[in-house]
């Protein structure tokens, strides 16, 4: 069964039995601007919850990207590479960044659903 | 004082608007104690033009300049003749007291000329991309290897033995305190070193100097291929951008990296700066380069303008992720450059370029005749090494107080090695003359 | 509104000038040289190469090209850069004549030191004024910028440490408003940095700073006055706190232009002190260098300090380029750049010291916190100022006053430059939201930062009313605003043939 769980990073993942697809929300989309280039990590890389994975750069910041469990990149969105713009048009369905298989699980239920993430955000100002 | 436009009456109207009744007392968060009651004693009070003229001009009178008497030095910063364009360009108030581009749209000149220049720079050096300069040569160097550290992964620099000292101290300084190891070979005064022998796994690039810095020019193709093979980055030095003009440019033999000074075009010697880094790479690697990077873009009209960009490597947006800490470039300097290479244009580099060796090949000939000296500079560009056979700096010294500057002695460069205390380095540029070179010629054949 | 097409694509005075490369002429050159004499190639292993691909152009074209290019840009000598942190001060003309006399122009630096005294005692001129204005005891002259000179401390530091031995020491503490620069250069370095939180008032947190302090903390990195424009007053105490731990205080000298002349960081307990000569000195920005960043050390530091070193004894003046006993150079941490130092700009600087002397010095600081506490008392009903005053030399605002009105830091910026004026620094300090740092210098005329504060006040007050002119602005520069977006992502570099 699939859901989406939510940080305060403002990272989504996706989850899908033992592997989950990660990316940025549309709110940090918006807070970055324009984007202009991703670094995405290797295949294979061990990432570990809050360390950063990914760098995502805008114009005028550049911003870590941080797993939001532990877990192996098992697959990256090489589109990114020739066309970061699709961060900004599709945050949550085509500008995803990585596919990573979960090392630990229970970390999950320590993420927000997406009712929390939007009161969290609105909590924000 | 000229400088200062508030009159005694601007100060009074300025101290009543902010409601304080004297400047003291904005001081008022300044402890006590460190409060100086009046002009720091021990300093002189100021002075008008004439008299600063004065103590100046006497000071640069003690020198002895060269264009003053027959000169010979090289030793990574060289002799030319700038025209007159350049300098009288370069003083324009808009290019000499404009600002780091950073609002594109009141700077399009500055941008524009450092597009320029960063196009000549790839050509000259046959590679994909250049920025938009460093401070100099050997910090363009030294960042260079920290370049070559973050993108292989592996943190240890071979550098060849006749790369110019400044440039290995100053990468030696960096590595001390960013914690990388370099490999530095001995000084080889006859020009052959086995610096492919010295790749390893961990070795994250090899750093060559060519023409190196007892003049002799390399053929780097067979070193780009073996550093290739083992995963590191060529990088090669140039510290005679005019060498450019002739030999094949190390991007074209290989190179990952070329770094340089620039200091031969536009620029006066001025006792050692300030100067121009000349820093070029392959177009993969742009996103892990040092340095300022001017781009092309359109305005909102549409109309083609340049902009400052990938300016998230920069220490100013990624703090401590920064690619390196350098905040500025050197574009007064990078301004002289480009336009004496405009003005020189692809006819005027290259007949430059063989000019100078050509008046190198002559003064050669002219020393090769005499007795007591030999030339070690089988192949060389505008600069080689001769041996004199007994302690050149003191050769040089005597030829000073005959009014002659010979060249550098090799120990000036390496103090610390054995085996060089003989070896001068002469160089000869388009400025050299006859007269020049039979009076180094002369001054030599009495001596040796 | 944008601009009248004209045919020929000028405007007026603004000429449309196309790049170098466009221009070409094959065959021309704008210099001529003499044939070279009949020899025989030497040149080895290399093959000569076949061209390099650069266009000609002659002297009048050259000419035309640059001059034109320098008509798109503004200048001090045109108008009033507000920018904090940046000291843009009148260039005087006479630091220019000075660096240009072939008596230091046309000296090569590895002369024999008979043939350059001249040049070794203007160096070592400027180096006493150094130290005795900031009074320290040594200098480094040789960085090429501030943050060279930044690097150049913070390793003296490194090395001072790593010659007492003791435990590592991997820390170093940097206020949250401090400069980019300040962390990158601890970083690059090796250390691990960690931000000094603020008070409400704009000043180091001292208690929480000391919570800080340990002895694994190897130096603080210090802005005073800091980067809101305002004096540390805790500064003894920080420095007495960093000195019991085993520390040491590293001062980013950007702010030098409030107190020089009248402060020294030596009272104020610093062990090591940039300082911008092309800021405070005067020297010229020059559209993004060269500068110059030498750096005073304390006592404590003093035998740490890079080469190479100036010596002045009975037998004149000499230059120290490798270790030496003797000379008191044996612990000296290395070599920064080549050579010996930018001399051009030394010389400038000396120009202007000389000319200012210590009365000057004295005067110039003290109108420069003048103008600054006068631009924020003028503009403080206009635009937040988050702390109170007194400022320093600079004035720092928020964009607090703008909320609601659609209009940005970045549009009054963009505006202000229809207005004839460089922006001020915008988005910085970031401890700040929508930071406008103005620092005016002790060059600007009461008259002109009278107008510049009509301006500000006149632009707050359509910012209420028309957002739209604001977003549309520049509109009377020679570009509008330029697409960054598509330069960063699309990165063009350099002319190619047929692009």
């Amino acid at each position: 069964m699939s859901q989406i769980k939510f940080t305060k990073d403002h990272e989504w993942i996706a989850v899908d039995g033992e592997t989950g697809v990660v990316g940025i929300t549309d709110y940090a989309q918006h807070a970055l601007g324009d984007i202009v280039f991703v670094e995405l990590p290797e295949i294979g890389r061990e990432v570990s919850q809050g360390k950063e994975a990914a760098v995502v750069e805008s114009v005028k910041a550049a911003s870590e990207v941080y797993a939001p469990v532990d877990g192996e990149i098992l697959a990256i969105n090489d589109g990114l590479t020739d066309e970061p713009a699709q961060v900004n048009a599709d945050p949550e369905g085509a500008g995803w960044f990585f596919k990573v298989r979960i090392t630990a699980p229970a970390q999950l239920d320590g993420l927000m659903d997406k009712a929390a993430y939007q009161t969290y955000l609105e909590g924000l100002v | 004082m000229r400088y200062l436009p508030l009159t005694e009456a601007d100060r009074r109207e300025m101290l009543a608007e902010i409601g304080v009744a004297a400047v003291a007392e904005l001081y008022r968060d300044v402890p006590e104690a460190a409060r100086l009651p009046g002009p720091i004693a021990g300093l002189a009070n100021h002075r008008g033009e004439l008299e600063v003229d004065r103590l100046l001009s006497a000071m640069a009178a003690k020198n002895v300049t060269a264009g003053s008497v027959p000169f010979f030095l090289g030793g990574g910063a060289y002799r030319h003749h700038v025209p007159a364009t350049v300098d009288s360009l370069l003083q324009r108030g808009e290019f000499l007291t404009a600002y780091t581009p950073y609002q594109p749209e009141i700077a399009q000149g500055t941008l524009q000329y450092l597009f320029e220049f960063q196009s000549q720079v790839a050509l000259l050096t046959g590679m994909e991309v250049a920025n938009a300069s460093m401070y100099d040569g050997a910090t363009a160097c030294a960042e260079a290897v920290m370049m070559a550290n973050r993108t292989t992964k592996r943190s240890r620099a071979v550098l060849a033995g006749n790369l110019h000292p400044h440039y290995r101290d100053t990468t030696a300084t960096l590595a001390r305190f960013n914690g990388f190891e370099i490999v530095a070979g001995d000084p080889a005064p006859a020009g052959k070193e086995d610096l492919a022998g010295k790749i390893d796994a961990a070795t994250s690039c090899v750093v060559v100097q060519t023409p190196d810095v007892f003049g002799h020019v390399h053929d780097l193709t067979a070193l780009a291929a073996a550093c290739q093979a083992k995963g590191a980055l060529l990088i090669a030095v140039v510290t005679e951008a005019v060498s450019l003009g002739l030999l094949t440019p190390p991007g074209a033999m290989g190179a990952d990296i070329v770094v340089g000074e620039g200091q031969s075009l536009g620029m006066p010697l001025s006792f050692g700066g300030p100067y121009l880094g000349l820093f070029a790479a392959k177009e993969k690697y742009i996103r892990q380069m040092p340095g300022r990077l001017i781009g092309q873009t359109v305005d909102a009209d549409g109309r083609r303008g340049w902009v400052l960009t990938l300016s998230t490597r920069e220490q100013h947006i990624r703090r401590e992720k920064a690619t390196s800490n350098i905040c500025t470039n050197s574009g007064l300097c990078a301004l002289a450059f480009t336009m004496h290479l405009t003005l020189l244009g692809e006819t005027g580099f290259t007949d430059l370029a063989r000019l100078n060796h050509a008046k190198a090949v002559q003064l050669a000939e002219k020393l090769g005749d005499l007795k007591g000296l030999r030339i070690l500079t089988d192949g060389f560009f505008n600069e080689f090494t001769i041996d004199v056979g007994r302690r050149a700096n003191k050769v040089v010294n005597k030829l000073a107080k005959r009014g002659i500057l010979a060249g550098v002695p090799a120990t000036r460069l390496f103090p610390d090695s054995d085996g060089l205390t003989d070896l001068l380095l002469v160089a000869a540029t388009e400025c050299t003359t006859e007269a020049d070179m039979d009076a180094l010629a002369r001054g030599l054949g009495e001596l040796l | 509104m944008t601009n009248a097409k004209t045919i020929s694509g000028h405007q007026g005075l603004q000429m449309d000038e196309p790049l170098i490369f466009e221009l070409d002429s094959p065959g021309s050159s704008g210099v001529d040289l003499p044939p070279p004499p009949a020899v025989k190639s030497r040149l080895g292993a290399v093959a000569a190469r076949n061209g390099v691909g650069l266009p000609g152009l002659t002297e009048p074209e050259v000419v035309r090209h640059y001059t034109r290019l320098s008509q798109k840009n503004y200048a001090i000598d045109a108008g009033f850069y507000p920018l904090g942190s940046c000291t843009m001060k009148h260039n005087p003309r006479l630091n220019e004549k000075m660096a240009r006399l072939p008596g230091f122009a046309d000296v090569h630096p590895l002369q024999p030191m008979t043939t350059v005294q001249g040049a070794l005692e203007l160096i070592d001129t400027l180096a006493g004024w150094l130290k005795t204005l900031t009074g320290m005891k040594a200098v480094a002259m040789s960085p090429a910028a501030g943050a060279h000179g930044e690097m150049c401390g913070m390793m003296a530091i490194a090395a001072a440490h790593d010659h007492r031995g003791g435990p590592a020491r991997k820390r170093v503490l940097v206020p949250e408003s401090a400069h980019g620069t300040n962390p990158a250069t601890a970083a690059a370095l090796g250390y691990s940095v960690e931000a000094i939180p603020a008070t409400e008032d704009g000043r180091i947190d001292l208690a929480a700073f000391k919570a800080k302090l340990g002895f694994d903390v190897a130096a603080v990195m210090l802005t005073n006055p800091n980067t809101c424009g305002l004096f540390e007053r805790e500064v003894r105490e920080l420095a007495e706190a960093v000195h019991e731990a085993g520390a040491f205080l590293y001062c980013d000298g950007a702010n030098f232009n409030a107190i020089v002349g009248r402060v020294r960081p030596a009272d104020l307990g610093v062990d090591a002190m940039h300082i911008n000569l092309h800021k405070t000195f005067s020297t010229p920005h020059g559209g993004g260098g060269p500068g110059s960043g030498p750096v005073v050390f304390s006592e404590a530091l003093a035998p740490f300090v890079p080469l190479p070193a100036i010596i002045h004894d009975d037998d004149g003046y000499r230059l120290i380029e490798s270790q030496d006993d003797d000379d008191g150079t044996a612990l000296a941490f290395g070599r920064m750049k080549a050579f010996h130092g930018q001399m051009g700009v030394f010389i400038r600087a000396l120009a202007y010291t000389l000319s200012h002397g210590a009365d000057g010095l004295y005067q110039s600081s003290a109108d420069a916190v003048l103008s600054a506490n006068y631009l924020l008392a003028k503009l403080k009903g206009t635009f937040n100022a988050p702390f109170d005053g007194p400022c320093m030399h600079e004035a720092l605002f928020d964009d607090k006053s703008l909320k609601g009105t659609g209009v940005g830091t970045l549009d009054i910026a963009k505006a202000l430059i229809d207005e004839g004026f460089h922006p001020m620094t915008v988005y910085f300090p970031l401890v700040v939201h929508g930071a406008m740092l103005i620092e005016p210098t002790e060059s600007e005329s009461k008259r002109s930062i009278d107008q510049f504060i009509a301006t500000m006040k006149g632009l707050a007050e359509r910012a209420k009313t028309d957002a739209a002119s604001f977003h549309a602005a520049p509109i009377l520069a020679p570009r509008r605003r330029l697409d960054e977006t598509a330069a960063a992502r699309k990165p063009v570099l350099k002319w190619k043939k047929g692009a």
